[in-house]
């Protein structure tokens, strides 16, 4: 066979990033876009205003879209970790399958049965029990992404295991350590926030598009309203819980935060912050860069004092602690242009978030026509629809890359982890095909998301058949029945 | 073999009987799209009666997975990495006919619209002839090293066994589909469905007879356990019987119920041929076995007690949910 200089771990890794990342798209997605149709069909069930009975109806459909590419693709997710990392399911067995179980048991079958109840009974049931499906969804979703989020937790800072003398497996001594681990409850409400501003600037900018057509202007600019709302407060929201994991980070995983901020040598009392930067990965060295003084100190701790490990001194503790066990042969820098560009798309396009959200509210007040005028605006705010994607991306860049090399923080690392019996051929096969789909499904996706939104709140509903139309009396024909 | 450990062995079964038991007449009602439902009007209706509860029930295959993973780590990493190349078709076939039926609903164009009804059909049938053929290949006994890694060849687990076991499972997942439509719907499609099981049951038998000539030359079931699997083999036959004898005398019920307890009793048959391994090696020294496949005792006595007092409540609404949905569905009135 030729040798396109592939392996096996690179290919695995390859199919990890390229599946999460894409199931990543929906996951927040879906998330988001439960709270928001939650938040609608509750006020639809307060003010009896059918308004938002049709946005919730009306946006529930992408809502249907996305959930259905975040479900098939979530199944490749949980059997990727027995195909490609066998090893790492061996090592990890007895702490991470506990958290994946209860994943499907608790929040999985709560989603999977409430979304199609809500789907298939507009009709059937009274208001405030149909309202309550939704809201059970978004609870049983935001409860999926909790337990995963402990399972990638305790790969970020391992907490309650031992490892068994006999196995070298880690071993759950505490499950109590590992639901209460910091790093899940710095991670947990940013993800979560992070969906919701997924679901709002979505909702938003797919608006801002039918109202720079002037159509349903009345209907378009309530779903903003509701939007903008609840983007401004989670976008807020996701910018606090960003930095109380930061100064975490800081702490706990020096070499990531190194990265992020572009730090090879520690900073100095100044607290330079680098806005933008050139750097040399191989000599390990910052070749130009932009500083403003001061601001690292803020971020970091806000206040005016204090130094930052840089990843040099970072890469020094780490051979300190694990060359005894891991040989000194490991390169512990992690991929810092990618950390630090991310870090910067991220915080950068999370204020603009908070910003938009709050031109957009301002232009927005009831009594004014400001924002149908205001042309650049819904330009801006349209084209930002896909900002969200990329920076939910960039995020999970930043804690995964910045992981490197471990699988497990300290315990484990990525080359010990892979499948070994696994062989290039069936990898590259399995990359090649799943790489189509998701390009096939994130098409169809965008086009019937495109679709929907151009023909309108008003358009028939052809998911749910409308029930009245194929439904009989049971009671004339019942199933015990034979004709 | 702790009596936790056993009663993980014995759940990761009833899980994997749930998803047979749900998944197999989503299976077969997919595969009906494009050949049984004869219009678009059918098929919304076909689609229709598992459009609320698919997603649920694949649900299962997840918690399933999820549990051994939880249990029996060391069996879910040499499973899943051994059976590499046949759990990545299942998961293609997944992923389209999990998408077919919302695209479907959306499509414009007629050919869309047929695209996405193929990828339904093949993705159904697909899945189901592949876990059957799984399901098969592990119990004839794999290559599987010291460290438990699998390395299969093509004939590992494509061979005149695995196929017949593949096929038997979808002609299951068939009939019990049909079974399904025949509860799920009225007029034309209920008795249509009837129609076609009538065929298929005598199809159905002559499957069995044959895997179970084929399991006796295969396996060690018959040698190790001669009762039980004798037993299980003609509960087996009985319950398909019986689900036959609903068909010929219209009773719905008692063919679903027939139907589903013929493929629960192949997972209980699986189950209790690979007692007490959990992956049969052609070495027997590399078989896995239960008792050091397993999780520590405290994981294990954690997820009984999260298992034990979860379950209970999902069950409840998972069953209402159907409740809910109890109503048939009429036939799309026939206008040409």
């Amino acid at each position: 066979m030729i040798n396109l200089g592939l392996d096996i771990l690179g290919l695995a890794r390859f199919q990890f990033g390229m599946t999460t990342v894409f199931h990543f798209f929906f996951v927040p997605f879906s998330i988001g876009l439960a709270f928001v149709v939650a938040v609608m069909e509750t006020m639809y069930a307060v003010k009896g205003d059918k308004d938002y009975k049709k946005m919730a109806q009306f946006w529930g459909k992408m809502f249907l879209y996305s959930f259905a590419v975040g479900v098939v693709t979530g199944i490749i997710q949980e059997f990727q970790f027995g195909m490609n990392w066998s090893e790492y399911s061996r090592f990890m067995g007895d702490i991470f399958g506990a958290p994946l179980a209860i994943e499907a048991l608790a929040a999985f079958f709560m989603e999977s049965t409430f979304i199609g109840m809500w789907m298939f009974t507009w009709d059937r049931f009274n208001k405030w029990v149909h309202v309550l499906f939704i809201w059970l969804v978004m609870f049983g979703s935001s409860l999926s992404a909790l337990w995963i989020l402990a399972a990638n937790s305790f790969m970020q800072n391992p907490l309650g295991y031992i490892i068994n003398k006999q196995t070298g497996h880690v071993q759950m001594t505490d499950f109590g350590a590992i639901v209460g681990n910091p790093q899940l409850w710095n991670e947990f409400p940013h993800v979560i926030f992070g969906a919701f501003v997924t679901a709002a600037f979505v909702i938003a900018g797919c608006s801002a598009w039918r109202l720079l057509k002037k159509e349903h202007v009345t209907f378009y600019r309530k779903s903003m309203q509701v939007a903008l709302v609840i983007g401004l407060i989670f976008s807020l929201g996701s910018i606090a819980s960003g930095d109380t994991q930061m100064r975490y980070l800081l702490n706990n995983q020096p070499m990531k935060v190194g990265a992020m901020e572009g730090l090879y040598k520690n900073s100095t009392e100044k607290g330079e912050w680098t806005a933008i930067a050139g750097f040399d990965t191989k000599a390990h060295k910052t070749t130009w860069s932009v500083d403003i003084p001061y601001v690292l100190n803020l971020l970091s701790y806000h206040k005016l004092t204090g130094t930052v490990t840089g990843m040099n001194q970072a890469n020094k503790e780490l051979h300190a602690k694990y060359d005894k066990k891991y040989g000194n042969d490991i390169n512990y820098y992690v991929p810092t242009k990618t950390l630090f560009w991310s870090f910067r798309i991220m915080s950068g396009a999370s204020a603009l978030f908070a910003l938009l959200a709050i031109v957009g509210l301002i232009f927005n007040r009831k009594k004014s026509q400001a924002i149908v005028k205001q042309k650049w605006f819904l330009y801006i705010m349209g084209l930002c629809l896909w900002l969200p994607f990329i920076v939910n991306t960039c995020g999970w860049f930043i804690t995964e890359f910045g992981r490197y090399p471990w699988v497990v923080y300290g315990l484990l690392t990525i080359a010990d982890a892979v499948s070994p019996n696994v062989s290039v051929a069936s990898l590259l096969t399995s990359n090649i095909v799943y790489f189509l789909m998701f390009a096939g499904m994130g098409v169809v996706m965008v086009v019937l998301c495109h679709r929907t939104l151009k023909a309108g709140p008003d358009a028939e509903n052809t998911d749910g058949y409308s029930a009245s139309d194929v439904d009989i009396d049971p009671y004339s024909k019942g199933a015990f029945n034979h004709d | 073999m702790t009596s936790l450990q056993l009663l993980w062995f014995i759940l990761i079964g009833v899980l994997f009987s749930g998803f047979f038991f749900l998944e197999g007449f989503d299976f077969g009602v997919g595969m009906l799209i494009k050949s049984f439902a004869r219009n678009d009007a059918e098929r919304d209706v076909v689609i229709r009666t598992i459009g609320p509860h698919w997603d649920g029930n694949e649900v299962w295959l997840i918690t399933a997975g999820g549990a051994m993973f939880a249990s029996f780590p060391m069996w879910y990493a040499t499973l899943f990495s051994g059976f590499y190349l046949v759990l990545f078709l299942i998961l293609a076939c997944l992923i389209f006919r999990g998408v077919s039926f919302e695209f479907r609903a959306n499509m414009q164009t007629e050919r869309w619209k047929t695209f996405w009804e193929w990828a339904g059909t093949i993705g159904s049938g697909c899945a189901a002839f592949l876990f059957g053929m799984l399901f098969t290949a592990m119990i004839k006994g794999m290559p599987i090293d010291k460290n438990g890694d699998m390395t299969a060849h093509f004939t590992d687990y494509v061979n005149l066994f695995s196929i017949v076991g593949g096929v038997a499972v979808t002609v299951l997942c068939l009939v019990h589909g049909l079974n399904f439509i025949r509860l799920k719907t009225s007029g034309e499609l209920r008795d249509r469905a009837r129609a076609w099981n009538k065929i298929l049951y005598p199809v159905l038998f002559a499957g069995e007879v044959v895997f179970a000539i084929l399991l006796f030359f295969s396996t060690d079931f018959f040698a190790k356990k001669p009762m039980s699997t004798t037993l299980i083999v003609l509960f087996l036959v009985v319950v398909t019987a019986l689900a036959y004898w609903g068909v010929l005398g219209n009773h719905e019920w008692l063919s679903f119920v027939g139907s589903g307890l013929s493929l629960i009793s192949v997972v209980v048959l699986i189950f209790n041929g690979l007692f007490p391994r959990v992956m049969v090696a052609n070495n027997p020294a590399y078989s896995l076995l239960i008792k050091n496949s397993s999780n520590s005792p405290y994981t294990l006595h954690l997820m009984t007690i999260l298992t034990f007092s979860i379950l209970p409540i999902v069950l409840i609404y998972f069953i209402w949910s159907y409740w809910v949905f109890y109503k048939r569905l009429a036939s799309p009135k026939q206008n040409a």
